[in-house]
């Protein structure tokens, strides 16, 4: 192993691992608030490059433009979701919420299917996209920084709004006592209905980043990257947003290193993320960052 | 200021309250009391729709508010400082005051109220970037109260103040409530705290078993010999 392989290895695992963050964060922040595990994020992020790609095929938007649109037509989608599937279930016992956030991921899979056809398509990648970079050794894919880049940007966007702003507040507020942020005059819904936003609208960001990374798009592509993403965020300690971001860094980091220094195992990458997962829960089951949450007397 | 009337509350089969009719003036301090289960703190959450009556009608100046979304009342000038304070203990207590502020964009009068806030709590603004959750049980009671203030309320909605408070801390709430009294904002307070809270009403109720048995002046409740032998404990 030279110090050149490492260090490229170290900027994928850094890349891949910005992505889990991103879309780790929609689970974190619903689960923060409705006590609710959003089985659904998967197929919101399947969404997003679907919408982009239709947006370039159909409508002959520029990437760009499209990349926008999808990002608030997926915002959008996650927000509905909530309203028809789990707001009449809020005062009913959180399974019938859990399995309702199932039977929307299956819904929603299964609709990708019959509308976008389950062929895989070629997302268009703009050229800047797919340029090389050379670094004595080491070579790096432009997407490679945009994936980290874009992250940063999104991530710090999120922390200004959660931690600087009064829609934050109410969030966060609501997090810990929906009854009591009720009687300080916060409009409930209209609160969760902007984390369902913010969560899909960074799982967007997540899906667009993924299919410059891996061009085939396709109806059950959201499924992995949903899953492990969900873990980042138990590995992080759900509920928490940097614990979010953490986890999705370690996770992402993790295993890219794994496939490094046991290349022969390498088929076996994701039974590793699960294998993290369970050592997780064994050894600290609130995760890195989590906060032992007292259940209510 | 606010008329409740035949109010009727159920939670499943339980008939929590029975028709309820009550009213409560403006500028004054009035005062539900009753023992444990009562339905007094069920009126009051009934008042700001947290729990929703089936039968009975919540007039709040000469609006029906039956049943409307809680932030609506809030918006229209009703807070309540809920049993147990219920601070936010992930947020400091600046923070925990903003949020009382919520439903108001008027950023100078909000400043304005805080200084107002740090005169009538000395205490808060020393511990302003605490964490809620690390005041001591007093001092959330003040924060819970300079909390609901916030909002400017017109009619503000005090359930059980003083519970779990040292005595000497029970009189300064009690001082503090006249305070708040004489600022021109309406007072409902819930006690079990009969004899304090019967001082300083003007108006006083007497709940029992989702019922309101009687009705008077503060004064004459702490002389009512049914009230002295049950709530006072002589």
């Amino acid at each position: 192993m030279t110090i050149n392989l490492l260090l490229q290895n170290i900027a994928n695992g850094l890349s891949l691992g910005s992505l889990y963050a991103l879309i780790a964060i929609g689970y974190t922040m619903v689960y923060g608030i409705l006590r609710l595990i959003n089985f659904a994020h998967g197929e919101i992020f399947m969404l997003a490059p679907y919408f982009l790609y239709f947006g370039i095929l159909i409508f002959h938007l520029p990437w760009w433009a499209s990349t926008i649109v999808a990002i608030g037509l997926t915002a959008f989608t996650g927000m509905l979701s909530e309203r028809i599937a789990y707001k009449p279930l809020r005062d009913a016992p959180r399974i019938s919420a859990l399995i309702s956030a199932i039977g929307v991921s299956f819904f929603l899979q299964n609709l990708a299917v019959v509308v976008f056809s389950g062929i895989p398509k070629s997302v268009h990648r703009p050229i800047f996209f797919t340029k090389i970079y050379q670094f004595g050794e080491i070579r790096i894919q432009s997407t490679l920084f945009a994936s980290i880049g874009v992250s940063i940007i999104f991530l710090s966007l999120l922390l200004y709004i959660i931690y600087q702003t009064k829609t934050g507040l109410a969030m966060r507020a609501i997090s810990r006592d929906i009854e009591t942020s009720r009687l300080m005059g916060v409009g409930v819904n209209r609160a969760i209905s902007i984390t369902f936003a913010i969560g899909s609208a960074l799982a967007a960001v997540g899906g667009i980043l993924w299919s410059l990374r891996f061009p085939q798009i396709f109806p059950t592509m959201g499924m992995i990257p949903g899953l492990k993403a969900f873990i980042a965020a138990v590995v992080g300690g759900i509920g928490s947003i940097p614990g979010a971001m953490l986890g999705g860094l370690i996770l992402g980091m993790s295993e890219i290193l794994f496939v490094t220094f046991l290349p022969a195992l390498s088929g076996y990458r994701d039974a590793f993320v699960f294998f993290i997962l369970i050592i997780i829960l064994l050894v600290k089951p609130d995760g890195i960052l989590g906060i032992k949450v007292q259940e209510k007397v | 200021m606010l008329k409740v009337e035949n109010l009727n509350v159920f939670y499943g089969g339980i008939h929590a309250l029975k028709g309820v009719t009550f009213q409560v003036p403006k500028c004054k301090i009035t005062t539900l009391i009753g023992a444990n289960g009562a339905g007094k703190s069920t009126t009051l959450r009934a008042i700001c729709s947290l729990v929703k009556s089936q039968v009975g009608r919540i007039t709040f100046q000469d609006k029906n508010i039956t049943n409307i979304p809680t932030d609506d009342i809030v918006k229209m000038g009703v807070a309540m400082v809920p049993e147990g304070r219920k601070i936010f203990p992930n947020l400091s207590v600046k923070e925990n005051l903003d949020l009382g502020a919520f439903t108001r964009e008027d950023k100078a009068e909000i400043a304005r109220d805080l200084k107002w806030i740090y005169e009538l709590f000395p205490r808060l603004k020393e511990r302003l970037w605490q964490k809620g959750g690390t005041l001591s049980g007093g001092e959330q009671q003040m924060l819970a109260v300079a909390r609901g203030l916030m909002s400017r309320p017109k009619l503000l909605m005090l359930d059980e103040p003083s519970l779990g408070l040292a005595p000497l801390l029970v009189k300064d709430i009690i001082e503090v409530i006249q305070k708040i009294c004489q600022e021109g904002i309406t007072i409902l307070l819930v006690e079990q705290n009969a004899f304090a809270a019967l001082k300083i009403s003007d108006y006083a109720y007497v709940l029992e078993t989702g019922c309101l048995v009687l009705t008077g002046s503060g004064e004459d409740l702490l002389n009512d010999a049914k009230v002295k032998k049950a709530y006072l404990g002589e």
